[in-house]
């Protein structure tokens, strides 16, 4: 999957805050569709941050996070023009990433 | 004849999306050698956690561990949930050291939410979104030099999000 992150991240003094978006649906598994039938559980499972090939967040998510995923976080010793890596992986085990510019 | 004539359109329109495309293949460049970063691992997701449903089953599965209740940690989530899809749903503490923070929806099928690796350097604050299938109460935990605290509120939810 191509193209399901959208991240902001904005330094500003010692501190770089990050806001991230990504596109999937997080169905839960206990949903059932038009014919009555379960949608299965389909949820992103890991999302990792890097700076400087550090890891400077991980997020760990059950089908009970909304779909379309938003976080917030900030971390100290980010940079304007830093690369921050963002990845994600789900349950079925699609996964995509991204190299986004701190501003 | 129309295939023909959108194909130069479709070269032009080629050519347009790569000199746009420059900028961001510069960044994606930028950042090889690519063992400089690793992906996101799934090795790494507690499924165990994810399967409980209580509050201290969840918690001894992630941390090993149970919480005491601090004021330290702020739970900034709303007293109504109109749409129990979409909850917005704050943790920030003020405690030391903090290493991992985890929320819990209390009356969902499955406890635990979402857990957070917090590194050295990263702040002990996360903003998200959780599904509440149900009025619930909420738990922050927040795994601070070693030791696991919490703090909880009750969140009326009006429309399930089960459904989410």
């Amino acid at each position: 999957m191509a193209g399901t992150i959208r991240v902001r991240a904005v330094a500003s003094g010692d501190s770089t805050e990050v806001q991230s978006l990504i596109r999937h649906p997080m169905d839960s598994g206990f949903v059932k569709d038009s014919k009555g039938e379960i949608i299965p559980a389909h949820h992103i499972e890991v999302v990792q941050f890097e700076h400087g090939g550090k890891t400077v967040f991980t997020a760990l998510w059950g089908p009970a996070v909304s779909k379309d995923p938003y976080l917030k976080f900030s971390f100290k010793g980010g940079k304007k023009g830093d690369d921050l890596k963002v990845s994600w992986v789900d349950n079925k085990g699609a996964s995509d990433s991204l190299v986004a510019r701190i501003g | 004849m129309n295939e023909c004539d959108d194909a130069p359109d479709a070269g032009r329109r080629m050519i347009l999306q790569g000199a746009a495309a420059g900028g961001l293949a510069a960044v994606a460049f930028g950042a090889f050698p690519w063992p400089a970063y690793a992906d996101a691992d799934a090795k790494e997701w507690p499924a165990d956690a994810f399967k409980q449903k209580s509050e201290a089953d969840t918690l001894k599965a992630l941390y090993g561990k149970s919480a005491e209740p601090s004021d330290k940690i702020s739970l900034d989530a709303p007293e109504i949930a109109e749409n129990g899809a979409v909850v917005p749903i704050g943790v920030s503490s003020t405690l030391p050291k903090v290493t991992g923070i985890a929320l819990l929806v209390l009356e969902n099928p499955n406890v635990l939410a979402a857990a957070y690796k917090i590194p050295d350097g990263t702040e002990a604050s996360v903003s998200n979104r959780l599904k509440m299938a149900k009025t619930s109460k909420v738990v922050a935990v927040v795994e601070s030099g070693g030791k696991l605290y919490s703090a909880s509120k009750e969140v009326k939810v009006t429309v399930g999000g089960c459904g989410g």
